[in-house]
């Protein structure tokens, strides 16, 4: 068989483990956040309530696709696109295991933060284009949140870049065989996981969605797949933020020799995604002002201190 | 933030706390008597209706729910000729029950009532009327009441005196 043909496969492979993935974190979720609240959370269709993703799923897909007529139409249905596409796109880049990946491109880092910020988009248009006030609230919020944790995103992964000298995911990783990259980076790590956090805009950063005051916020008028779709894309962002952190900072496929790399990459990643829920059950979401504060006045100050230690030390010492 | 993690850490031990939850249908939840359930009406020691269709319940309850007609038999024992309650509209409030002078009307522990068809929550009497006597044991409106409709005579019954004859002048 050619080249071609098994970058096909795996690329197929991949995007199937991944929506699979993505669409188990329907049941992963609710009943994980059921256990921390002292519930069973689904458990009646089928063992353990497992077949709950797939009711959740014909659930979905019989929904009336509504565009509302006071919409504007193309923007509507394009906006939960883009989120999917996305995310799905930066996924290219992840190196699960050595051998498996759909590329290995040498600004992975960089491709990644250009991806993330493409997401934004997907708030802001189906803010905008669904004509509500509150969607329009919700889309603005998620603008201003995303684009200002964007930057130190980007700064925070720095210390990474100046520790393993490279972009490439794949170098961050094997520079990561003595020490896994989130002992010199805890700063680093923490600040990239808020941003994460925010990114995704997972609770407790949901406020553009802030069901309390917006209800629903920029997806509001969305029914049916698309909504599913911004829903799946929620859920693909928290694999991607695991996957990255996994990657950049717990040493990806690395690990004792006794599970393959793909094996400690998944329990790795997993790792992170109960995390990601576990901080959904706990945090109350903050203000719109706090999170802008936290972000501009703590976080970047944070992040840039981190630059220019990471910066120092490696000049200092040669690294 | 170190507030943040302790809760964290909170949250996290509940995975091995013991469930809140009652499995419902295979498990079923503890009612204590008191319990304001689906409305019975019990009969009396004798296995008599207790009801004398007095309408109070009628009178008290908030939603209007309960309708009744009141009839009475050769004895002149007063007993309702209707008795209905829709339990679409019931509150289960228990009005009716602190109304009833006679114990007639009671609430039991007891929810699954649920219909496919809102016309069959409407209970006629011969749903509502059960065999036994309910909360309130040994109970017998018609001994301890001052009418003969039939159960005792006028004066013969428990505690009560011989009526007065209103003709003599003696004490």
């Amino acid at each position: 068989m050619s080249e071609t043909w098994i970058h096909i496969i795996m690329v197929v492979l991949i995007l199937l483990v991944l929506l699979t993935i993505a669409a188990g974190l329907i049941y992963v979720e609710r009943r994980m956040l059921a256990v921390w609240q002292d519930r069973y959370g689904p458990n009646r269709t089928g063992p353990f309530g497992l077949l709950q993703v797939l009711a959740d799923m014909v659930k979905i897909f019989f929904k009336e696709d509504w565009i509302p007529p006071f919409a504007d139409k193309k923007v509507f249905v394009i906006a939960p696109t883009i989120v999917m596409m996305a995310v799905l796109m930066s996924f290219a880049v992840i190196p699960f295991t050595p051998g498996i990946g759909v590329v290995d491109l040498n600004i992975g880092v960089l491709f990644f933060l250009a991806m993330s910020s493409m997401g934004a988009y997907s708030v802001v248009l189906a803010g905008w284009a669904s004509n509500n006030k509150y969607s329009l609230l919700g889309g603005i919020r998620g603008s201003a949140q995303m684009i200002s944790y964007e930057v130190f995103m980007g700064l925070s992964l720095m210390g990474v870049v100046i520790l393993a000298g490279s972009f490439n995911l794949r170098d961050i990783v094997e520079a990561q065989r003595k020490i896994w990259f989130f002992i010199p980076q805890i700063v680093g790590f923490v600040i990239f996981f808020l941003a994460g956090l925010a990114e995704t805009h997972r609770l407790p950063f949901d406020i553009p969605e802030a069901e309390s005051e917006l209800i629903a916020g920029y997806h509001s008028e969305y029914s049916g797949m698309k909504f599913g779709m911004f829903f799946v894309g929620e859920y693909l962002g928290i694999t991607l933020i695991s996957a990255l952190v996994t990657t950049l900072y717990f040493g990806g496929w690395l690990g004792p020799h006794f599970l393959p790399p793909i094996v400690w990459f998944l329990i790795k990643m997993f790792a992170f995604i109960l995390l990601f829920i576990l901080i959904r059950a706990t945090l109350p979401r903050p203000r719109y002002d706090q999170l802008m504060s936290l972000g501009w006045k703590v976080l970047l100050p944070l992040a840039l201190l981190n630059l220019l230690v990471t910066g120092a030390v490696v000049l200092y010492w040669h690294l | 933030m170190i507030s943040h993690l302790r809760s964290l850490w909170l949250v996290f031990k509940h995975m091995f706390h013991k469930r809140e939850t009652v499995q419902y249908p295979e498990e079923k939840p503890y009612l204590p008597p008191r319990w304001r359930g689906r409305i019975v009406l019990t009969r009396d020691p004798d296995g008599m209706e207790r009801c004398v269709a007095c309408y109070l319940c009628a009178a008290a309850c908030p939603v209007d729910c309960i309708s009744l007609q009141a009839t009475e038999d050769e004895n002149g024992r007063r007993y309702p000729e209707f008795f209905r309650i829709n339990f679409s509209r019931c509150i289960f409030c228990g009005y009716c029950e602190d109304a009833c002078p006679t114990y007639a009307i009671q609430l039991i522990p007891d929810f699954e009532m649920a219909e496919y068809d809102r016309q069959n929550l409407v209970y006629e009497k011969e749903h509502l009327l059960i065999s036994g006597q309910g909360k309130y044991h040994g109970y017998n409106f018609y001994r301890v009441a001052g009418v003969d409709a039939g159960v005792k005579p006028k004066g013969g019954g428990e505690k009560e005196s011989e009526p007065v004859d209103v003709r003599k002048l003696l004490p």
